[in-house]
């Protein structure tokens, strides 16, 4: 079984669904893998497209993050004191809240989102480099997570015995660990230990590693638990047995006949493992022991704007709104993902 | 049964072991001398050969876990300090923070009320909108008030706590003025009277309950549907029983037997502090003790709050596996 994923984005791509699925048809009545049944429906499902599309933008400004603040020209950490004409952009007598714009936020055509009160740094600048420091940890602790857990978990399945008993109490222990308590505690503590060991400077790019590695250390267990149970079943099944008595090593029989079939539970959970790991590194950074000043980050300054939210709300609504926007998409298109896998809704 | 919660007991007692060895080995093998960390700028050599001598920071690090453990197992507690300066700390000893010498036990049974209170009012509305959500979808599946509540449940899901406590802060608290800023003294239910303690934990609990209540509703309504198309539904029915009979002696009772397990395990680890939620409305909870330990490097303060946690976590699970086998007549202890 293939995801059917690559067949379907080739250049035919733009045809509508229904003509391919004419064609098809009118050759010979074929078996479709759920893999195509899935992208045919995810094709038709408007929320998926919308939020993939949303997701795909968000990816996009992640990437050309410095492009985009050219065309702003404010870097991300300039201190910003003076407009373009001159005029003093914070008042230094009330605290160096930003003047004029909307609601005291000190929005222009210059500065589109305003600036932060006191060092005035862009806003929509630290906005943009935030999305990288979100996706990078997020896709980081995720690939982390799903690849400790699918290799953990098929190990267990598969083998079974004494490796078996020892991986699910290890999975046990790990689902009994209170884990943000332990990430917030731990992620101060491996980033000075990676100083004092490696002589690796304390600075966002350790930090960066550092929340990638302690978010995927603490969530493979939930994963491995569903991947050992399926596992469990696919080993029974014949083309497995078929494959062994045909003198197929346990890597191959794990690689190459339980892994593909492993595929659409891995494809949600990592949609849905993303969105996760975006609001606890927002939360972490928020907490101060996650990505640190200057670097921007969306917790970063959600924790800076609150200081402000008096005299300036649309400082904190400005991360807040971004942080939802991206969740909300991955959710969104996680929920389609799912949907469109599930064998038991009614085939279209 | 009793053999089983015994034997669930023991499984308990080894991870909460594994976990403090675990959590202690990482926190307290650093290169760098925790020493440093107590006397601060007044170090010098003298100083840190003192605070070594006072802390143990010599022996063995098995060792220092040994005394450690002592003061969490033995009913007298232990003794901390070197000859001449030793002070009693009293059962459950987890020793004395860097920052103020104040006992840790102290310092986590000051601020567990504030989490308690928060959690518990947090779980009540959760588990009531929750709930109820989820089976109104299910038993009007694809209306208007279904696709509202799905609607709705994949909003929560989506909106970090972080956003949504601001959120409700800013509109509740500074532009509506319909309730006073967040102030700690309004914590305690019994010095203060029930008005100013509701008009304290009313934001938190929202703030905490909603993604815990989109989950549910998604769940029960899930599980719902999936019960009312069992056959002993349609028997029911068959039988001539009313509706309301039906969907709640029949439906509904088996439909929440799995909510029941993630309840415990949430309201389980929500007790060992909800962090961001008490960080956003200044409670001084156990999520913000721990949190400024973290922030000031006080290690045995740490500890004492993962380990409390921890236990919480822990404790969750046997007495959900305990209670599912009592709600669910399938499941036979073994």
């Amino acid at each position: 079984m293939t995801l059917g994923v690559s067949e379907s984005q080739s250049p035919e791509g733009d045809l509508p669904a229904d003509h391919l699925a004419e064609t098809a048809e009118a050759k010979q009545i074929e078996g479709r893998s759920l893999g195509q049944i899935a992208w045919a429906r995810l094709r038709k499902d408007k929320i998926a497209i919308i939020s993939a599309i949303v997701i795909l933008l968000i990816i996009a400004v992640a990437i050309f993050a410095p492009l985009i603040v050219k065309l702003n020209g404010f870097p991300p950490d300039q201190f910003n004191r003076l407009d373009a004409d001159g005029n003093p952009l914070l008042n230094t007598r009330d605290g160096g809240i930003p003047i004029g714009g909307l609601w005291g936020s000190g929005t222009s055509s210059e500065h589109w989102l305003g600036v932060e009160p006191q060092n005035g740094r862009d806003v929509f600048s630290r906005l943009v480099y935030g999305t990288r420091v979100s996706l990078l940890v997020a896709l980081g602790g995720t690939v982390i997570a799903v690849i400790l857990g699918t290799v953990i978990g098929m190990v267990s399945g598969y083998f079974g015995g004494w490796v078996d008993t020892l991986l699910s109490r290890l999975m046990d222990i790990m689902l009994s660990f209170p884990t943000l308590l332990f990430i917030m505690a731990l992620t101060p503590v491996i980033a000075e230990r990676g100083q004092d060991l490696f002589g690796i400077p304390d600075d966002n790019k350790l930090r960066l590693g550092v929340l990638m590695f302690v978010l995927g250390f603490f969530g493979w267990a939930y994963l491995a638990r569903i991947v050992r149970g399926q596992t469990l079943s696919l080993r029974e099944r014949e083309f497995v047995e078929a494959a062994r008595s045909l003198g197929a090593s346990p890597a191959y029989v794990i690689f190459r006949q339980i892994l593909p079939n492993l595929l659409p539970t891995l494809l949600v959970y990592t949609t849905l493992l993303i969105p996760n790991y975006i609001t606890a590194e927002a939360a972490l950074s928020f907490l101060g022991v996650g990505i640190k000043e200057p670097t921007a980050s969306w917790g970063r300054m959600i924790a800076d704007a609150s200081d402000w939210i008096e005299s300036n709300p649309l400082y904190l609504f400005f991360p807040g709104m971004a942080l939802f926007i991206t969740v909300l998409a991955f959710n969104l298109l996680g929920d389609s993902v799912r949907d469109a896998l599930d064998p038991r809704a009614g085939r279209s | 049964m009793g053999r089983y919660v015994i034997r669930r007991l023991l499984q308990t007692v080894v991870i909460l072991v594994v976990i403090s060895a675990i959590t202690f080995f990482l926190f307290w093998a650093t290169p760098a001398n925790p020493a440093l960390l107590i006397c601060g700028k007044n170090c010098n050599t003298e100083t840190v050969a003192q605070v070594n001598a006072t802390y143990g920071f010599d022996d063995p690090l098995i060792v220092q876990y040994g005394t450690y453990m002592q003061g969490l197992v033995s009913p007298g507690g232990r003794t901390i300090g070197s000859e001449g300066s030793e002070r009693e700390c009293a059962w459950p000893c987890f020793g004395e923070s860097y920052q103020n010498g104040i006992p840790v036990w102290d310092s986590i049974a000051d601020s567990f009320p504030a989490t308690l209170w928060l959690a518990v009012g947090a779980a009540v509305l959760w588990l009531f909108f929750g709930v109820m959500l989820g089976l109104v979808a299910a038993l009007r599946r694809g209306k208007l008030i279904d696709k509202l509540s799905v609607g709705i449940a994949l909003f929560g899901v989506s909106f970090p706590t972080l956003v949504f406590g601001y959120l409700l802060l800013y509109l509740f608290i500074v532009k509506l003025q319909w309730l006073p800023f967040p102030d700690t003294a309004n914590a305690a239910l019994f010095t203060v009277g029930p008005v100013p303690w509701l008009q304290f934990y009313i934001l938190p609990w929202m703030t905490l309950a909603l993604v815990y209540a989109a989950l549910y509703t998604r769940l029960t309504r899930a599980n719902m549907i999936d019960t009312m198309n069992e056959d002993y539904i349609r028997t029911a029915r068959a039988k001539g029983l009313d509706e309301r009979t039906v969907v709640f002696k029949h439906g509904l009772r088996s439909a929440l037997t799995p909510i029941v397990t993630i309840f415990g395990l949430d309201l389980g680890g929500l007790l060992g502090g909800a962090v961001i939620t008490e960080q956003i409305f200044s409670i001084t909870g156990l999520g913000k003790f721990a949190i400024d330990s973290v922030l000031s490097n006080d290690l045995p303060a740490i500890m004492g709050v993962v380990l409390f946690a921890a236990i919480f976590v822990v404790v969750a699970n046997i007495v959900v596996d305990v209670l599912y086998a009592i709600i669910d007549p399938r499941v036979r202890l073994s």
